[in-house]
């Protein structure tokens, strides 16, 4: 029991809960928007965010740039026969009525040729480009490189 | 009347199928899951960030955990690797009858970029390996896993790995024990490695 309450608190720990960003814009919601840190800048960073679609309408996430980085580009992580390939996404679909996570194993984007490190608390602007809502700048939190994903903590926004 | 005892007869066969059948189903539940593949005894020799010969005799007697990767892999990788870090962490005091060791499949490149603070970053407690070629295609076989360099012009230097992204456990004998699929979250790993610990 004490291990199970000792793991439970340590996985809990390893998300810190932070006041996140939440940028609604047409019928699109942006949030959850994290990235890792990385040791300095020559390994690619990765950006993951949730987006929801509460319209009629799909629409798709069909670009991403930053200032962070010379080349971002949206790619999916595939696990078909047990191998792992990180094929580029040419557009995330994002259904009318749904929620889309770009996630750790999935959907994320590659953030290659950084301009400076990300280190942990820093933050960085992402802009996305959605083939019929337009663009819209978001901010990304950096959690540490062990993080598994953003603890929102909704109460402080 | 002839009809008759047909007719029961094969209502009794079908109530008889129907039963056979609800044994295999509970038989199956409880037998042991099916081994995904057969046992087998892992073996590699890679150096250390040290350039220090590594291999698994050195770990006989603790489990090993096992991840093949490269460190230019933004998501699966770092991922994989800060689970295994909450799972060393979640050991506690058990910790150190566990290895955990990470194998480049990129090794050339992950020996320019820094390989140790890449393992520290995550946990002190993981031992980067990265050797030659021949070394690493050595290895690879001896765990079942496959890895292949696939041309990527967004991808930095123009290539991408694609991997086996499973956790792999070795047994303190050094036998296969098992894999941990991709996404496996912490509390699982660890709620296996503290049944066997």
């Amino acid at each position: 029991m004490k291990h199970i309450l000792l793991t439970a608190f340590t996985l809990l720990a390893a998300t810190p809960a932070l006041a996140c960003n939440s940028v609604s814009f047409g019928d699109l919601t942006v949030e959850h928007a994290w990235s890792r840190a990385t040791i300095g800048a020559s390994r690619p960073a990765v950006f993951y965010v949730e987006i929801s679609n509460t319209g009629d309408t799909d629409d798709a996430l069909i670009g991403i740039a930053t200032p962070a980085a010379e080349s971002p580009i949206l790619h999916e992580t595939v696990v078909t026969d047990g191998v792992a390939s990180m094929p580029h996404a040419m557009s995330i679909p994002l259904p009318a009525g749904q929620a889309v996570q770009l996630a750790p194993g999935g959907y994320h984007g590659m953030l290659t040729g950084l301009t400076a490190a990300l280190n942990e608390g820093d933050s960085f602007p992402v802009t996305l480009t959605f083939q019929n809502a337009g663009a819209v700048t978001i901010t990304v939190d950096v959690l540490s490189m062990r993080a598994a994903g953003l603890e929102c903590d909704h109460a402080a926004q | 009347m002839r009809l008759r005892i047909v007719q029961i007869l094969l209502w009794a066969a079908a109530v008889l199928a129907m039963l056979a059948y609800g044994a295999i189903l509970i038989t199956e539940d409880n037998a042991p899951p099916p081994a995904e593949q057969a046992a087998f005894r892992p073996s590699f020799s890679l150096p250390d960030a040290e350039g220090r010969l590594r291999s698994e005799a050195e770990f006989a007697g603790k489990y090993m955990l096992v991840f093949f990767g490269f460190t230019n892999c933004p998501d699966v990788c770092p991922t994989t690797l800060s689970e295994v870090a909450q799972v060393m962490d979640a050991l506690g005091a058990q910790a150190d009858q566990v290895q955990p060791l990470f194998i480049s499949i990129d090794p050339e490149r992950d020996r320019a970029l820094g390989l140790a603070d890449f393992t520290a970053a995550f946990h002190p407690s993981i031992i980067g390996l990265a050797g030659d070629a021949v070394q690493t295609r050595v290895a690879a076989e001896s765990f079942h896993i496959y890895y292949e360099r696939q041309d990527d012009p967004s991808a930095p230097d123009g290539y991408s790995m694609s991997h086996s992204p499973s956790l792999y456990l070795i047994g303190p004998d050094g036998n296969w024990l098992r894999q941990f699929s991709y996404g496996t979250r912490a509390d699982e790993i660890v709620a296996d490695l503290q049944a066997r610990l």
